[in-house]
Order: structure tokens, then C-alpha cells, then sequence
């Protein structure tokens, strides 16, 4: 996909092997977690995005390489109980035609 | 275990649940408000105590913090009562139309009114993937939150977490316990640098131990914890003998048991009657965050709206043969009760 695409493909794993793509446009400054609850995806996201409740926690399994989690954003997920070395908020990433291909799941939020 | 009786419960001590007793002091009407967290304020305190609000009228800017400090001052004239850091489980409806709450601690609460000022819920500690530790809550060695860090006394300790509380409890606790192990999954500590420095200092001069790059996997013990294995990243497990194990991964908010109360809920939220916010059932109100109605808007403002209407309404299901007629406070002054 090509860097000044409007919108890119990304990918939902629902269940182990089932993915569901959600396209989303990059020119509206979007966020992950506000598209995947848009999408209907539950997700509380309690401080609307601004890495403060880790309730908006995924795990990325695929696809393009991220930018590095900000200090903000290590520190509250560090705060987790249950953390791969792949997690990331959501709420921190924000779509731009390199995210295209991109895929995650939702963390739960309790054991 | 204690025993309460008022006018109106107020179930939630965040902002609005706090306005909500001036609104409801201003009819002379009692309150006792509830809230799960050991402090009030809501996830003002809890999530953003020093982010500024710019959208309370009459404060161009106000900190999360100082509003609910306000909202106290604010209160404190109508002399409300709290029960703090129990989560109201329980209601049922007397033959009388009067109501008795119990809390997670048996704290029996009866009153003629609910106003439900519960946000998005009541915020409950985030546990760690380890099997069998339900069997060990309630007193039997597993702990969410340090209530009173006198119950660990010259005990074993292992807390698990990386952030500020981990980081404080461990520095508190090293001159409480016997002993105390900090347990981190990864090798750098985000809570405060000072924490951190300080957790390191007690780990070199043997007051605490550090177990890095590790997780509390499993818990055992005969009724009551006896050790847990702590696993590191390298698969290597080691049993240790402890009272008390403390996870400490901060908290989430859960709807809870108020969604099984016979309410209508939609998308987690009680709906309610945009007349006085009242809900289906006859002198249950629901205000703020917690309810939903066409256009609702979870804001502070919007809940300080509903909290004015909702004691208008409690307080004609209260009284239902007087009259009230609405007086200023700039007429009349704030009364007190
Ligand atoms: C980061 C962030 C920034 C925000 N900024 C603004 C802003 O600038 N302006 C604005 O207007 N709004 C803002 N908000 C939204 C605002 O915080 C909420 O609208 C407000 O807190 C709602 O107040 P409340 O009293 O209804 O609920 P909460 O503040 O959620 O308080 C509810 C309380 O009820 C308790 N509770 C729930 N169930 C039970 C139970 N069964 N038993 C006992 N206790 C219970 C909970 O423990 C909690 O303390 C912001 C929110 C966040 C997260
Ligand atoms: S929405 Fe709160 S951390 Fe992402």
C-alpha cells in the first residue's frame, strides 16, 4: 500500500485463526482503539486515549513494524498483570498508511 | 459490621455522587454516600487527580484533584456520612417502600432513597492469570490493596507489580513484615525514579528481596496460603514460603453487582426518566456516568445537572404529600442540617 493511501486494512483476531478486517482511514487522525470501538469491539478505553487506564490493551501479532511505545505508554503497561513482549494501547497507535496489514488481538482485561 | 440509616444512600463517591448531597442538603435531606475505593473523588482521584478540567463553569481551569477537595468543603455544612472502601452488594425493598443496602463488609445501610452515582462502576483490582487464587481471597493470604499495613506485621510477604504501588507498599512494608519480596516481570521499574532508587537501596541492604524479570505463577496451601512458585522468564520455578501474597496491578472498572439489581441496563448503563432521573424502580434514581438516556453526555457538568433534578425527585418520593417550593441559595444561604 502506498505511504499516502486514505485507508488501510487491519485485522482483528477474534479467536484463534479467525481474523476480521476493519478498514479504517488514515486522514481523520484515528486512533486503534477508537477505531476497533467503533468497529463494535468491546473495549471500556475509560480515559479516552490518553494511556491512563490500560483498558484498551492488544496484542499485536502481525504486520508492519510499530513505532516504539512511548514512555507513557511502557509505564502503564508495565502496571498489568498480563503482558507480552508484543503488548501494546491501542489507544497509542494511530492509523497512518504504514499500519496497513496490521494485526491484533484484544488482551483481556482480568485472568 | 455497622448499621446505618438515612434519607438517601448515595452509592458512588465520585463527583457527582458528592454534588448530589449538597443538592439533596439544600431539601434537608440526610445522606450517606458508599464508595469501594478506601478515597473519594471517583476516577477523578483515582485515574486523573492533577489534570486540569477546563469546562466547570466558574473555573477557567480547576486540577481533578482540588474539585473534589472543593466539592468536600462544598458538603461538609450538610454533615454527610461515608463508608469507604466497601462495594454496596446487596438491596432489597422493605414492605414500608424503604430500602436496606449491605455492603461487601455486611455494613447495613437503610434508607428511603438510592441514587446510584456509580460511574463506570466500582473500580476492582486487575489479578494476575495465576489458578486457585480466588480460594485464597478473603483473609486467607491473597490481597488486592493494603487496607491496614498493620495486618502484615512481622508476616512473610511477596507483592507482585511494577508500578507506584508496588513501588511504595514495598518501601512501607520493608520496615512492617519480616520479610518482603518484590516481584517484577520485567527489569526496569516505570514508577517514580525515586521509588524505584529506593527499592534497589533496600534490596542491597538485604532489607528486601528483588526477584527481576520474573512472575508469581502459582499459589499453594491448606486453606489458608502457605508459598507460592515464583517463575522467571527462563522457566526456572522457586518455591517460596510466605502469610501473604499482595498483587498490586491497579484497578478496573467493573459494572458489578448494581446490573443485577432488576434494573433496565442498556450498554451497561441504567437507563433512567430525564424528569428527575429516576430508574424503573420507584425510588432508585441513577445520576452521572452510570445512566443513559437520548443524549446523554458523561460529563461532570451533565451529572451535577441530574444530581439538582434527582434529589427534587427523592425528595418527593420521601415525602409525597408536601410541597416544596425551589428557593434560591443566594436568597436563603446554604442551610445546614
Ligand atoms: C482522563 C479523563 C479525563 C476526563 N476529563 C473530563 C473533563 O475535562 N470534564 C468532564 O466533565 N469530565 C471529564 N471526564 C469524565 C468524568 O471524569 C466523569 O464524567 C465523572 O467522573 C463521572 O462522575 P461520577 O460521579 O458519575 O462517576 P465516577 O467518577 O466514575 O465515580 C463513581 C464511583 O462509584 C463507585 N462505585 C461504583 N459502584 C459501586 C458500588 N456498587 N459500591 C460502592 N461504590 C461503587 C466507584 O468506586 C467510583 O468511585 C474525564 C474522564 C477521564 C477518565
Ligand atoms: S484508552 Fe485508556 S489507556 Fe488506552
Amino acid at each position: 500500500m502506498s505511504l499516502d493511501a486514505t485507508e488501510v486494512r487491519v485485522y482483528v483476531e477474534d479467536a484463534p485463526g479467525q481474523r476480521t478486517e476493519i478498514v479504517a482511514p488514515t486522514d481523520m487522525g484515528l486512533s486503534l482503539m477508537e477505531v476497533m470501538k467503533a468497529s463494535g469491539y468491546d473495549i471500556q478505553a475509560t480515559c479516552g486515549g490518553m494511556a491512563l487506564c490500560g483498558t484498551c490493551h492488544v496484542e499485536v501479532l502481525a504486520g508492519p513494524s510499530l513505532q516504539e511505545p512511548s514512555d507513557d505508554e511502557m509505564y502503564m503497561l508495565e502496571s498489568l498483570p498480563v503482558l507480552t513482549d508484543a503488548s501494546r494501547l491501542s489507544c497509542q497507535i494511530r492509523i497512518t498508511p504504514r499500519l496497513d496489514g496490521l494485526v491484533v488481538r484484544l488482551m483481556p482485561q482480568d485472568a | 459490621m455497622s448499621s446505618i440509616s438515612t434519607d438517601i444512600c448515595i452509592i458512588g463517591a465520585g463527583p457527582v455522587g458528592l454534588f448530589a448531597v449538597f443538592e439533596a442538603g439544600l431539601l434537608k435531606l440526610r445522606c450517606h454516600v458508599v464508595d469501594a475505593l478506601p478515597q473519594v473523588g471517583g476516577q477523578l482521584s483515582e485515574i486523573y487527580p492533577k489534570k486540569p478540567i477546563y469546562d466547570i463553569p466558574g473555573f477557567p481551569s480547576v486540577l481533578a484533584g482540588d474539585l473534589v477537595q472543593n466539592l468536600m468543603e462544598q458538603i461538609a455544612p450538610f454533615h454527610p456520612t461515608f463508608t469507604l472502601g466497601e462495594r454496596v452488594e446487596k438491596f432489597e425493598k422493605l414492605d414500608d417502600g424503604s430500602f436496606q443496602l449491605t455492603t461487601t463488609d455486611g455494613t447495613e445501610i437503610h434508607c428511603k432513597a438510592i441514587a446510584i452515582a456509580g460511574g463506570l462502576g466500582s473500580f476492582e483490582p486487575r489479578k494476575p492469570a495465576v489458578e486457585s487464587l480466588e480460594s485464597f481471597e478473603g483473609g486467607k493470604g491473597v490481597y488486592y490493596m493494603v487496607r491496614d499495613p498493620e495486618h502484615f506485621r512481622d508476616k512473610r510477604l511477596v507483592i507482585a507489580g511494577g508500578g507506584d504501588s508496588a513501588l511504595d507498599w514495598t518501601i512501607f512494608l520493608a520496615d512492617v513484615a519480616k520479610e518482603v519480596t518484590l516481584v517484577h516481570r520485567g527489569t526496569t521499574f516505570r514508577g517514580a525514579a525515586d521509588s524505584a532508587e529506593k527499592v534497589k537501596n533496600l534490596h542491597e541492604a538485604g532489607k528486601v528481596r528483588l526477584v527481576l524479570s520474573s512472575n508469581v505463577t502459582h499459589v499453594h496451601g491448606n486453606g489458608t496460603l502457605s508459598h507460592v512458585t515464583i517463575t522467571g522468564n527462563n522457566g526456572e520455578p522457586e518455591q517460596v514460603s510466605v502469610d501473604a501474597f499482595v498483587p498490586l496491578f491497579g484497578l478496573t472498572p467493573k459494572l458489578g453487582p448494581i446490573g443485577e439489581w432488576g434494573l433496565e441496563i442498556e450498554d451497561n448503563a441504567v437507563k433512567v426518566d430525564t424528569l428527575d432521573y429516576s430508574t424503573n424502580v420507584p425510588g432508585i434514581f441513577a445520576i452521572g456516568d452510570i445512566n443513559t438516556y437520548p443524549g446523554k453526555l458523561k460529563l461532570i457538568l451533565c451529572g451535577f445537572h441530574e444530581a439538582a433534578l434527582m434529589a427534587q425527585g427523592a425528595y418527593k418520593h420521601i415525602y409525597p404529600d408536601k410541597k416544596y417550593v425551589l428557593k434560591y441559595t443566594t436568597v436563603n444561604g446554604v442551610p445546614t442540617l
